[in-house]
């Protein structure tokens, strides 16, 4: 592994990875999760795209993704915006559709995802053939910067509620750092049904119903968000409705 | 089957076992012990896992990994970026 890194060959075998970032406000974020993309991308030689799907910004992000497809180019940064805030589902689908790569990276572009992980991903991948690698904040050295007690208690506390009922084969379900093959997350968006957190819980458990392979890779969730938006009863109370809707139709 | 299928059936066979060692319900004739074992299970169990899942979540808790360095050197690789891209010509 030391020795990849120093290493700028390409990656000649025909793999190419497509990023999916949707995004909502995220003018200042933007540029800098797509400049570690491209610096961590290019560092390790793999094929990539990435995919901004903005959905009607009122601050502008859009027109930075247009200054940043000035700077690193149309083949590399591609824009598909929609009018209005849509849910994550719809926005993968929409992302999918023109994308080019047979691979397809989704995460968050607030910067709570580190792109560093990108090749972990890609090389847990290979290693398995996994269908999917989800990263995970509950294994090896995975983890969390800037959350308190209790919200580490309520993550805690929610994950062994959903490992309980729900026996997934995998133990971070509401995360959303995820490789996956591009026929994979195709056929799963289509089948999945909630919102939110619940949504990317539901599309490990259809895959596991579709006896796809599940991979996982310990990451570092750094949340600069928590903070101005606390995790209020509402979402507790959504969730669970969620889960015990997994848990009494799957 | 849907996981709460699973459950219900594996409470079902489980209860139904309980409910025939406890009372006897197919006249068995099996020793008094057996019943007064089987009696408290139920709730012996409940209790079992109650302290299992307290411990397990609150030991996962106190383990949960505080990515310090994640954050300080996401810090300075945004400081890096916003210099590189402001020579690039983005404006912000």
């Amino acid at each position: 592994m030391a020795s990849r890194k120093g290493s700028h060959q390409t990656r000649g075998n025909g793999d190419k990875y497509s990023v999916l970032l949707p995004t909502y406000n995220e003018r200042e974020n933007l540029p800098l999760i797509v400049w570690l993309l491209v610096k961590y991308f290019g560092e390790s030689g793999y094929n990539y795209e990435i995919i901004v799907i903005d959905d009607g910004s009122p601050d502008g992000t859009l027109e930075v993704a247009e200054q940043l497809q000035k700077i690193y180019g149309e083949d590399k940064i591609l824009l598909r915006p929609r009018a209005r805030k849509l849910g994550l589902g719809t926005a993968y689908i929409h992302g999918i559709k023109h994308a080019t790569g047979n691979y397809v990276f989704i995460m968050d572009a607030d910067l709570s995802h580190h792109p560093k992980f990108i090749p972990e991903f890609i090389e847990k991948q290979r290693e398995g053939g996994y269908d999917l690698v989800s990263g995970t904040r509950y294994r090896g050295d995975g983890g969390v910067y800037g959350w308190d007690l209790r919200r580490k208690l309520i993550s805690r506390g929610a994950n062994y509620v959903t490992q309980v009922l729900l026996r997934p084969g995998a133990s971070d379900l509401t995360g959303s750092f995820r490789l996956y093959k591009k026929e994979v997350l195709e056929s799963l968006v289509e089948r999945c049904v909630s919102k939110g957190y619940v949504f990317q819980m539901e599309m490990i458990v259809r895959a596991r119903q579709g006896n796809y392979t599940i991979g996982e890779v310990p990451i570092s969730f750094v949340d600069r968000v928590y903070g101005e938006s606390k995790l209020g009863g509402n979402e507790i109370v959504s969730f669970l409705k969620g889960l015990l809707t997994l848990f009494a139709t799957t | 089957m849907t996981k709460l299928l699973e459950w219900v059936f594996g409470v079902s066979v489980i209860g139904a076992a309980w409910a025939l060692v406890t009372f006897d319900l197919l006249n068995l004739r099996l020793p008094e012990a057996y019943k007064e074992v089987a009696w408290p299970m139920p709730v012996y169990l409940l209790v079992v896992f109650g302290c299992y899942s307290l411990a397990t979540v609150g030991y996962r808790v106190a383990t949960f990994n505080d990515c310090e360095e994640a954050s300080k050197e996401l810090q300075d690789q945004i400081k890096e970026a916003k210099e590189d891209l402001r020579i690039k010509g983005l404006k912000m």
